[in-house]
């Protein structure tokens, strides 16, 4: 994975679980969000990044030229590391998924809309104010917003990155809680700095540095007996 | 000694600030007044209504001329623009394309008159009419529409694009839903002022579209030449002997009305879209 000739990721081999949380940790810029888009082909709208090597879904390459890129990232959803509503109303941001994808019908939006505010445990705030629009939300409403907005698409894996940063303990420990409710049904990729978030609510932890996966295996193994002494140090924090 | 403390330089700031805005404004306010002044006395309901030499004829004119303008040039000039800013990768072609675009804004507007002539007039046989008129206008403002369209579109934080493309919309819906409804009021912004610098000019129809009459007759369809605004003062002033110079007056000040007016409807129905944008 390169931008420009810069190569950010250098042969990642991974294998995720279905219905699963993988957590992926490492320090700032070494290429966990790169990382991610390349998952959902969000890199083909980046000028200048480019991919190497295939990514398998269901045995299927994203990277094959027969892809429905479209179709693509209905089933693999991400939640961006900044927040980025639409500025129009709550209900509309959320809507909007389905809107697209052929849902005009206003009883099921509703429908739609309200399980997936709830489901993002945003619906008590917000649910005498879904006409005021998304963009005077707080940084952590928005966030939760659009974790939302992704799940009223029902997608089969949900990319997270790192979705709590801006969150208080209480909204972060009721994302986690969705997030393990929705390991039943749903893959979920989340990229955090927050190690104890890790080894809450992830089965598989990847270790990146430099643009490299030094250490991939279950969490609980990651945390308390590293292979890799690189990993070891992060871990326990004595790394920069 | 504080001579430039915060305060102070904060009121000298101010201040001169105050006084470009000031300078920027004076000459308009200065034009409308003697136009005014000199103009108010030849108002009458004969100029504007009168069956000869009335202006109402080519006031009307100049309103078709303009709305078959922007009916011409509006679609195109977002089309080209939402092409450049949100298709074309960035290349060689592309940035040829952007080159030729400034420097057609620069090209003066005499020669998109003659440009017009050669091409509406004669070799399409559209003949010295509205049509060729409209045309030629459009040309002349496309540049200018591209460019502050491009810069409208550019203003969409790239995080709406990601957002949407990110829930599986397709290029062509991220652009209808997010990009184009969060551009509108500047695209609008840029037509406006585009479309009445066409309201204004004179170089461009004189060759394609406009005519000048005592009879004036409205045109009955796209082929026939007009009666503008423009044009019209220009013959008054330049051509017709005994002319009062408060008539010359009245009409310039009825072509900057005329202008002003387009510019408000513009305005108020920016406004009204912008009231409206929930989609
Ligand atoms: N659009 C881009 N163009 C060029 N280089 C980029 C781009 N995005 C990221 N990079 C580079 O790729 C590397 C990895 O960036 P990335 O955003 O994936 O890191 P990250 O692990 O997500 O960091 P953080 O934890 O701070 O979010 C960095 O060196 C960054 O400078
Ligand atoms: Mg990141």
């Amino acid at each position: 994975m390169f931008y420009g000739d810069f190569q950010a990721i250098k042969e990642v081999t991974i294998a995720v679980p279905a219905r699963r949380i993988t957590a992926l940790i490492g320090p700032s810029g070494c290429g966990k969000s790169s990382f991610l888009r390349c998952l959902n082909r969000m890199n083909d709208v980046i000028e200048g990044a480019r991919v190497e090597g295939d990514v398998l879904l269901d045995g299927r390459n994203i990277y094959d030229s027969r892809t429905d890129v479209v179709e693509l990232r209905k089933r693999v959803g991400m939640v961006f590391q900044r927040p980025n509503p639409f500025p129009v109303s709550i209900y509309a941001n959320v809507a909007y998924g389905p809107r697209l994808h052929g849902i005009p019908d206003r009883s099921r939006l509703d429908a739609i809309v309200e399980k997936s505010l709830r489901a993002a445990a945003l619906w008590d705030e917000v649910k005498d104010k879904l006409r005021q629009t998304a963009t005077e939300l707080s940084g952590g409403q928005q966030q939760r917003l659009c974790i939302a907005r992704v799940l009223a698409v029902e997608p089969e894996v949900v990319l997270m990155d790192e979705p709590c940063s801006a969150l208080d303990p209480t909204a972060t420990f009721r994302i986690e809680e969705l997030m393990t409710e929705l390991m039943a049904d749903y893959t979920i990729i989340i990229v955090t700095h927050n190690m104890y978030q890790a080894s809450r609510v992830s089965q598989f932890t990847g270790f990146f540095l430099l643009g490299e996966l030094i250490e991939y295996d279950h969490t609980p193994k990651i945390f308390e007996n590293p292979q890799d002494q690189r990993t070891d140090d992060y871990v326990r924090g004595r790394f920069g | 000694m504080m001579l430039f403390s915060a305060q102070r330089t904060e009121k000298l700031a101010f201040a001169a600030l105050w006084a470009s805005a000031a300078i920027v404004v004076l000459p308009v306010l200065g034009i409308i007044a003697v136009m005014l002044y000199r103009g108010a006395s030849g108002l009458s309901w004969g100029l504007l209504f009168g069956a000869r030499e009335g202006l109402l004829p080519a006031i009307v004119g100049t309103v078709l001329l303009v709305s078959l303008t922007a009916l011409i040039a509006a679609p195109l000039g977002v089309a080209a623009a939402v092409y450049l800013n949100e298709y074309a990768r960035a290349g060689p072609l592309v940035r040829l394309i952007r080159l030729a675009i400034v420097n057609l804004a620069g090209v003066p507007s005499v020669v998109y008159g003659l440009f017009g002539l050669a091409l509406f007039v004669t070799l399409f046989h559209f003949g010295r009419s509205l049509l060729a008129g409209s045309c030629t206008l459009a040309l002349l403002v496309l540049p200018l529409i591209i460019s502050t369209s491009e810069e409208a579109l550019r203003q969409v934080p790239q995080g709406l694009r990601h957002a949407s493309l990110g829930l599986g919309a397709s290029q062509w819906q991220t652009v209808r839903r997010v990009v184009l409804p969060n551009a509108l009021p500047g695209i609008i912004t840029g037509l406006i002022l585009s479309i009445s610098r066409a309201a204004g000019e004179t170089a461009p129809i004189l060759f394609t579209a406009a005519f000048y009459s005592l009879t004036s007759p409205l045109p009955k369809s796209v082929f026939d030449p007009i009666l503008v605004l423009p044009y019209q003062l220009f013959v008054m002033a330049t051509e017709v002997p005994n002319v009062p110079e408060s008539t010359k007056w009245a009409t310039a000040l009825v072509l900057v009305v005329v202008v002003l007016g387009i510019n408000l409807f513009a305005i108020v129905l920016r406004a009204r879209l912008r009231g409206s944008r929930r989609w």
